[in-house]
């Protein structure tokens, strides 16, 4: 564990950096609020309505795709430490694996959730 | 003592001084890179050949005001650059730099850490990163940097699976998730992996491209449809601080591929003895070499490529650089088990 010292070390240096920063610049920077600067930019025009709207559904659909092929990657990781020693064995096994988040990939494919450009199939 | 606490302290000094130090000159690069292309000048004034401009531009960042929007949520909104930033200068810990070398007499590695699993260190905190873009985006309130957070990390997320992917088959090819022994085991075999694995680079640049919000892959700061991105509300240091990691980032990634693709500190061909000669350059300054080259691609890619339609992006994520990125791990593995 000796190694993570100096990770830790970084971790508050950068905090450090963030909040010194942040902090010199109220410090040194002028502050002359108005109502204008401090509404939010709309390309000049006066803002319509709240930012927090209702947003498309694919970014919903992406998040939950990613969510199943990044631990998909998180089981790799030992697998490929591991598959000097266990050999064939060990590649099958994961090619069973592979073959069941494939399945399920061309049915999310057919299904057009990967597909941007139109709003068919959803 | 020294060895313990002492030598590490002055080691991420150093470190932070260069990232610092790299970021600001690399702006610049990036300016004067794209006004080269463009036949124009870049800046010029401050300094010779404008080599101050980064002086100058820091100065002003800090000295100008900082406007918190008035309907912002006021300490998200303040908290997003620092959890930008932390991540990005964080990673720079486990990235080997050099062999062990002599510096003032103190046998040391050119590395701030060295744990056993750097490369999944890596990954994990340099994808937390996101949480800052978004955060940031929805404290503002503000339409523009809301879509623009939300399309930022569905893009993230979207070529994170392919980069992940391909670290897969370098960890198959090294055998290790150490980031001194995968170069090391490129030593041992005399090769650099990229030529083992040219497939996985090029998803890896591309995936790196994307994930740092880098032209062709700008959506989140397309600026002719969303002003400037996640970070339109922001003014003076916290854009600063956005903008540092956004480079920091890019570092990042030329560095982790100088080291699991272009061989880190090694020279090239290292198992050509003819070319023994070339030994006299140290190793730390091959490595930066390298990473400099690979920023250098960055910069000609922004300058030569046209922004993708975000529908383009998803499709070229999800439906070429996945399939392509498992294929390559599953030839990758039967190439291991064989041999």
């Amino acid at each position: 564990m000796e190694g993570w010292l100096p990770i830790v070390i970084m971790i508050a240096c950068g905090v450090g950096l963030g909040v010194v920063g942040t902090a010199l610049s109220q410090l040194v920077g002028p502050r002359s609020p108005t109502p204008e600067k401090g509404a939010p930019y709309e390309c000049g025009v006066p803002p319509v309505g709240d930012a927090r709207e209702r947003q498309s559904v694919k970014f919903y659909l992406v998040a939950m795709i990613f969510l199943l092929f990044d631990i998909e990657v998180a089981f790799l990781y030992p697998w490929a430490m591991a598959l000097r020693d266990l050999g064939w064995v060990g590649f099958f096994q994961i090619l069973v694996f592979f073959g069941l988040l494939l399945t399920g990939y061309i049915y999310v494919w057919r299904k057009g959730v990967l597909d941007w450009g139109s709003q068919e199939g959803l | 003592m020294i060895e313990t606490l002492v030598v590490p302290l002055v080691k991420i000094a150093v470190l932070l001084v260069g990232i610092l130090t790299a970021v600001a000159y690399l702006v610049l690069l990036e300016r004067k890179v794209q006004a080269w292309v463009q036949v124009r000048l870049g800046p010029m004034r401050v300094g010779p050949h404008g080599l101050l401009q980064p002086v100058a531009d820091v100065i002003k960042l800090i000295i100008k005001e900082d406007i918190t929007p008035a309907r912002a949520d006021r300490w998200v909104y303040t908290l997003a650059p620092i959890i930008v930033l932390v991540p990005a200068l964080v990673v720079f810990a486990v990235i080997p730099f050099g062999p062990e070398t002599n510096v003032f007499g103190i046998r040391m590695p050119l590395h701030v850490a060295d744990i056993n699993v750097g490369l999944l260190y890596i990954v994990s905190i340099a994808s937390l990163g996101i949480y800052g873009t978004i955060l940031g985006g929805w404290a503002s309130n503000s339409k523009y940097p809301l879509l623009a957070s939300l399309r930022a990390s569905a893009q993230l997320v979207s070529y994170e699976v392919a980069v992940t992917m391909t670290l897969v088959s370098m960890i198959l090819m090294a055998g290790s998730l150490s980031m001194v022994e995968i170069v090391e085991s490129q030593q041992a075999r005399g090769l650099w992996f990229v030529f083992a694995q040219p497939l996985a680079f090029f998803i890896y640049f591309v995936g790196g491209l994307a994930e740092t919000n880098r032209a062709p892959f700008d959506l989140p700061e397309a600026e002719q449809e969303l002003t400037g991105g996640f970070h339109t509300e922001y003014s003076g240091i916290r854009f600063a601080l956005f903008f540092l990691a956004e480079y920091a980032n890019m570092i990042v990634i030329a560095a982790v591929a100088t080291t699991l693709f272009f061989g880190g500190w090694l020279r090239p061909f290292p198992s050509v003895a003819a070319l023994g000669l070339l030994d006299i350059v140290p190793g730390w300054i091959w490595f930066l070499l390298k990473t400099f080259v690979l920023l250098y691609v960055f910069l000609w890619v922004r300058a030569t490529l046209p922004r993708y339609r975000y529908d383009q992006l998803m499709r070229l994520g999800w439906k070429v650089l996945i399939p392509l990125a498992i294929a390559n791990v599953i030839v990758t593995a039967i190439a291991v088990v064989v041999l």
